[in-house]
């Protein structure tokens, strides 16, 4: 479904559009084609009971409907009336759309709460396209405080970003997210991103424990110190920023000798342990003064230029820009 | 892989009792190397071979180098699999598992090993505790142990029914607290409390701390 000719990434249906093409879907009660996807779980209807959270879309697939015992049968908003309101619309025509359509529906099922701004959420939906897996972003307003209300915090315990849901579960903690992203979606995009066996796996999980360790703290304070505080009136405490610059430093040496010996930091393929440092190195290097630290130093300023290209952390770039 | 694992660590390390226990509740055979830290022999290049962080604990298992604690009971728990303890659920369930793993990581071990540090081991070492930072990370451990005992309210486990690493890895920064003022905020909050009793009686834990007397 990803292959094909319109780019399905860049150019997902609005809720507007696809409103439109499946109004001018004809009704048939012939064949059962194209049914429309209504699968909703208990949570999903526990989110669209919150008010914070706004969503208007359509729920469409287009493989045969399998309604099960567990699924609840729920039309949301548009061509197929309210809740309750069965409108069967069957379509011999298949629209040119449907791949995009298809592609819109999956995009429903997996939902990452939170604004690409955050660097545990940007770290997700990096994975995601690299998994060439689509998603939407269900906003949370966070200078509203509705990270701590009770409806969030349902889904996420300790009232921070990101959370995530799919059709079947609700997760939160970024690298278990995108632990299971990878799994779910093996053979999807980037197949080799968290490893094809179990020697690479374990390699990859190194790595992504010491940036969690080793390479997060320091950096997160300093990107946090450097790069938020200011925004947010809080005055910056030069402390910690001294100490946590000696810490990053000894660190970014450890990764220096790593990356003379091996092109990224898990062997000679780009793999979720790189992905998990882009970001906090992404707002050291673009919104600190203490760039430096990566660019100065041989390997990990290579480093640091080959994974920072890569396409799926562009369209992060910019999706933190439009948002 | 039949071919023999070596840990090198110290037994008083919190990150090298939680390998030891992994490697218990699996019922395997290791060779355990003593780091001798206090002559600095985990700063030595033949250490930073096989962890160039410098930290215990390391592991070997023929060419096969990890660090990282937590990346190395995960290597032995999914290798390992059908041996000893389950310390996984496969198929979706793990992906709850992780979280909690996820968040023993970064929620509850930070602030833990800083009170142990403030509390435990600068008494041992006679450097004098810093009454704020215990003041403010019990304040967060606090918190972080609510949402746990709500978890516990819904699941035996942290990770599901059964014990799992998302449990196991608690257990060195729960045991050492448990020697220390923070005992209170464990002992307050009764499925914690519970869970508490049960994770730290398991047999494999206890060979740990029979280690490191």
């Amino acid at each position: 479904m990803q292959k094909g000719n319109v780019s399905l990434i860049d150019n997902p249906i609005q809720p507007a559009k696809l409103n439109a093409i499946l109004g001018s879907m004809k009704s048939s009660k012939k064949r059962q084609k194209n049914r429309m996807l209504r699968y909703v779980t208990d949570k999903k209807q526990l989110l669209l009971q919150n008010p914070a959270v706004k969503m208007k879309f359509q729920a469409v697939t287009l493989e045969k409907a399998r309604p099960s015992k567990a699924n609840k049968v729920v039309y949301i908003d548009g061509a197929f009336g309210e809740d309750g309101d069965r409108k069967e619309d069957n379509n011999e025509d298949i629209p040119e759309d449907y791949r995009r359509i298809k592609h819109s529906a999956l995009a429903i099922l997996q939902w990452v709460y939170g604004p690409p701004l955050s660097t545990a959420v940007s770290r997700v939906l990096a994975t995601l396209l690299e998994k060439d897996v689509p998603f939407q972003i269900i906003p949370v307003d966070m200078s509203k405080g509705e990270h701590k209300k009770p409806d969030y915090l349902k889904i996420q315990p300790f009232g921070q970003v990101p959370a995530f849901q799919d059709e079947s579960i609700s997760l939160f903690e970024s690298r278990s997210i995108c632990r299971y992203v990878c799994e779910k979606y093996a053979d999807k995009g980037n197949k080799g991103l968290y490893g094809t066996n179990p020697l690479e796996k374990a390699s990859i999980d190194q790595w992504v424990e010491a940036e969690g360790q080793s390479f997060g703290p320091p950096s997160g304070a300093l990107v946090f110190q450097l790069a938020f505080a200011p925004r947010m009136n809080i005055p910056q405490d030069q402390g910690a920023i001294k100490q946590n610059e000696e810490k990053l430093r000894k660190v970014l040496d450890i990764y220096e000798r790593r990356l003379g010996e091996s092109r990224f930091l898990a062997g000679d393929e780009f793999t979720f342990a790189d992905l998990s440092h882009l970001p906090n190195g992404d707002y050291l290097v673009n919104a600190t003064d203490k760039g430096h630290l990566f660019t100065s130093r041989e390997n990990l300023g290579r480093w640091w230029n080959e994974i920072s290209d890569r396409e799926s952390w562009k369209k992060v770039v910019e999706m933190r820009k439009s948002s | 892989m039949a071919e023999i694992m070596k840990v090198h660590g110290s037994v008083i390390s919190t990150a090298t009792q939680r390998v030891l226990a992994c490697l218990n509740e699996k019922e395997l055979e290791f060779e355990f190397i003593p780091v001798n830290m206090a002559v600095g022999e985990h700063k030595k290049d033949s250490f930073l071979a096989i962890n160039p962080f410098g930290q215990v604990p390391a592991f070997e298992q023929g060419d096969l180098k990890l660090f990282e604690s937590r990346a190395i009971t995960q290597y032995i728990a999914h290798g390992y699999a059908e041996k000893g303890t389950t310390l996984i659920i496969p198929g979706k369930p793990m992906a709850t598992l992780s979280v909690w793993m996820e968040v023993e990581a970064h929620q509850f071990d930070p602030v833990a090993s800083k009170l142990n540090w403030e509390l435990f081991f600068k008494p041992m070492f006679g450097i004098p505790t810093d009454n704020a930072a215990v003041e403010e990370n019990e304040a967060k451990l606090t918190k972080v142990l609510d949402v746990y005992e709500a978890r516990l309210a819904q699941s035996k486990y942290l990770g599901g029914d059964i014990f799992t690493l998302a449990d196991l890895h608690h257990l060195p920064n729960i045991s050492c607290a448990m020697k220390t003022q923070v005992k209170k905020l464990f002992d307050s909050r009764p499925h914690v409390s519970a869970w508490v009793a049960d994770i730290t009686s398991r047999p494999a834990w206890c060979k740990v701390v029979a280690m490191g007397k």
